[in-house]
């Protein structure tokens, strides 16, 4: 709709700035907690605008042991954790996903079909419903606290196989018979002219992947009990069930801010490319 | 260079034959058109012998060598492909390398070769340009120069020319030509379109659902089609077909005039005559009811009905006529210009 009315561009903006206001408070009340000290945090009423605690707070969290009294591992061994694991599943996703969505589009096998529906069956099957029985599993493999066994279960994914096996119909069949005529063997097709033409759904599918790996709480939950293996979000939530104690809040708070940090960045460096992914369809 | 030879061969999907016992041989440094509507399974005939497609019986030839079994990259073949199908990630030097970089060729030797090409089509000014970046003619250089770079033993053409306009068309129609002259390379091309496969070919091989029609020179395909199909599709615009009777030494139409020709057969025919073959003559006996004019400046295409039938007749007349709907021109037909065919099988019957 195109329309040009002064009152209608201000109330249009009106809206958007309410809306944004919303969705920004929390994250600014975040921000205000973790720059004012812990004794402050205690004291009603909360206080709305930042202190002058902010970097003694950051050094802190991210260096020191976080909270006093506890035996949870420094901030930036959790993050190091959540990163590793993101990491992992994102890439185990897409490797495994992008060679399975070859095999399907590009070979003819017996029971091609049944494979793919088989694949596409796992979506029924998140880790939630095979909880007790992938546990077992990872349990008797020795892979308890350990990133193999942070990562291992998620990495199958059916959605981002399906989503690379539609981007390959996409790409013509020339492409496939040009490289033939080159002399370009399987492999040399999927690296040189497969990976290269869905570098853009990778990357939309990078992002996706990696903001779902590091919001990870079940799994982690129930796979690592020591400590220097737990992920950011879980300890999190173990900072505020610090036994007998007041939850420190800036501390937490400050905790939370370093957990959405790298998301954001992942976010924001790969906007482009993450648009242009799931948009993009000429090939 | 090779010449190649197709014996026998056939292609089926299932229960379904698609191309029925094709045979032929092209002559080393020949340049081969393909033609038929589409459907007819030319694409075809062209993917199996540049090996895209098995081959379910028969025999392809190139040189003394049997290729059937070879993939496409061992059978020494350059391939141009109706869409181009250029890597869109690679600039025009690395659409152009690439298959000589699979074939572990030397750098220098690569980057001679690509130059090479690219300045026999005059590409040389765009070469770190994505195809993205290029026109449509431009880039069916480039698709061009991809296969000139491997220097193969034969050009393999998909309907290159069909995604570009009229007059790029005719312009890159000429240059294909000139280049296939120059390099000497054995060529096949295939196209659904008559005037392109009239002015490439040395020879003509028409196909009409599976069945090779007829296989010769553009001349010969056009002075003597050897059916109704062929005598049809080549030729514009189309060749009139009149029911006649043969009566052994002449043609009885349908109005009931009478036509000399040194036919021995008798019983109903089909009676081909090209439109620029009818010449007017108030004593003609075939008589022509008008009913549209195409003005095309050097000529005009006079359409209308044998009179007193229903049958569809075209002439075309020298120069600007302005002529009357409903008019009647009377027109004759030397001997050497009437086609006759059987009714039933549609086959060129001698005379």
């Amino acid at each position: 709709m195109v329309e040009n009315r002064r009152w209608l561009d201000i109330l249009t903006h009106a809206v958007l700035i309410l809306g944004i206001a919303i969705v920004a408070l929390p994250i600014w009340i975040t921000f205000v907690a973790a720059s004012h000290d812990a004794l402050r945090m205690t004291q009603t009423p909360l206080p709305l605008l930042p202190g002058g605690h902010f970097w003694r707070n950051f050094i802190d969290t991210l260096l020191g042991s976080g909270l006093s009294g506890t035996e949870i591992a420094p901030v930036w061994r959790m993050l190091l954790n959540s990163l590793v694991m993101a990491l992992m599943i994102a890439t185990g996703k897409i490797a495994i996903s992008i060679i399975s969505a070859f095999a399907i589009v590009y070979f003819r096998f017996p029971f091609r079909m049944g494979f793919f529906w088989m694949i596409f069956i796992t979506l029924m099957l998140p880790v939630e419903v095979r909880i007790l029985p992938t546990f077992e599993v990872v349990a008797d493999l020795g892979m308890l606290n350990s990133y193999w066994g942070l990562t291992v279960p998620l990495i199958a994914s059916a959605t981002a196989t399906f989503m690379f096996r539609q981007v390959f119909l996409t790409i013509p069949d020339e492409m496939l018979e040009s490289a033939r005529v080159d002399g370009a063997g399987p492999l040399r097709f999927f690296w040189d002219i497969l990976v290269p033409l869905s570098r853009t759904n990778i990357a939309a599918l990078f992002v996706i992947l990696f903001i779902y790996g590091w919001n990870q709480y079940l799994w982690p939950l129930l796979i690592t009990t020591d400590t220097s293996m737990t992920t950011i979000v879980i300890s999190i939530k173990q900072m505020l069930e610090a036994a007998e104690q007041t939850p420190e809040w800036n501390i937490i708070m400050m905790t939370a801010l370093l957990a959405m940090l790298p998301p954001i960045i992942v976010v924001i460096t790969m906007q482009r490319l993450f648009v242009k992914g799931l948009t993009e369809t000429e090939k | 260079m090779a010449s190649i030879t197709l014996e026998n061969l056939t292609k089926s999907y299932g229960e379904t034959e698609v191309l029925h016992h094709v045979d032929g041989h092209i002559e080393d440094g020949e340049f081969i058109v393909v033609v038929g509507p589409s459907g007819c399974g030319k694409s075809t005939l062209l993917r199996m012998i540049a090996g895209l497609e098995t081959i379910t019986s028969g025999v392809v030839r190139i040189g003394e060598r049997v290729v059937n079994n070879l993939e496409p990259a061992q059978r020494d073949i350059a391939m141009v492909f109706q869409n181009y199908a250029l890597y869109p990630h690679m600039s025009v030097r690395e659409n152009m390398a690439y298959g000589l970089k699979i074939r572990r060729l030397p750098k220098s030797e690569i980057d001679r070769r690509v130059r090479e090409a690219a300045e026999i089509l005059e590409i040389g000014d765009y070469l770190d340009r994505k195809p993205r970046q290029l026109s449509g003619g431009q880039r069916q250089r480039v698709a061009m120069g991809r296969a000139i770079v491997r220097d193969p033993q034969v050009f393999l053409f998909d309907e290159p020319l069909s995604n570009l306009d009229a007059k790029l068309r005719v312009q890159m129609r000429l240059e294909i030509r000139k280049l296939q002259r120059r390099l000497g390379v054995t060529s096949i091309f295939v196209t659904h379109d008559q005037v392109e496969a009239m002015t490439l070919g040395d020879r003509l091989m028409v196909l009409n659902a599976g069945y090779v029609e007829q296989f010769g020179t553009p001349i010969e395909l056009y002075s003597r089609p050897a059916s109704l199909f062929v005598a049809g599709f080549i030729g514009s615009p189309a060749m009139n077909f009149l029911p006649a009777q043969a009566e052994g030494g002449r043609l009885r139409l349908e109005g009931g005039a009478t036509l000399a020709c040194d036919t021995a057969s008798r019983g109903p025919v089909t009676l081909g005559i090209r439109p620029e073959h009818l010449v007017a003559d108030p004593d003609g006996p075939i008589v022509l009811r008008v009913d549209v004019l195409e003005q095309l400046g050097a000529n005009t295409l006079v359409h209308g009905t044998l009179a007193g039938t229903r049958t569809e007749l075209t002439a075309s007349l020298d120069g600007v006529r302005q002529i009357a709907t409903g008019d009647e021109i009377a027109f004759t037909a030397a001997g050497e210009a009437l086609h006759i065919f059987d009714r039933d099988s549609g086959k060129r019957l001698e005379g």
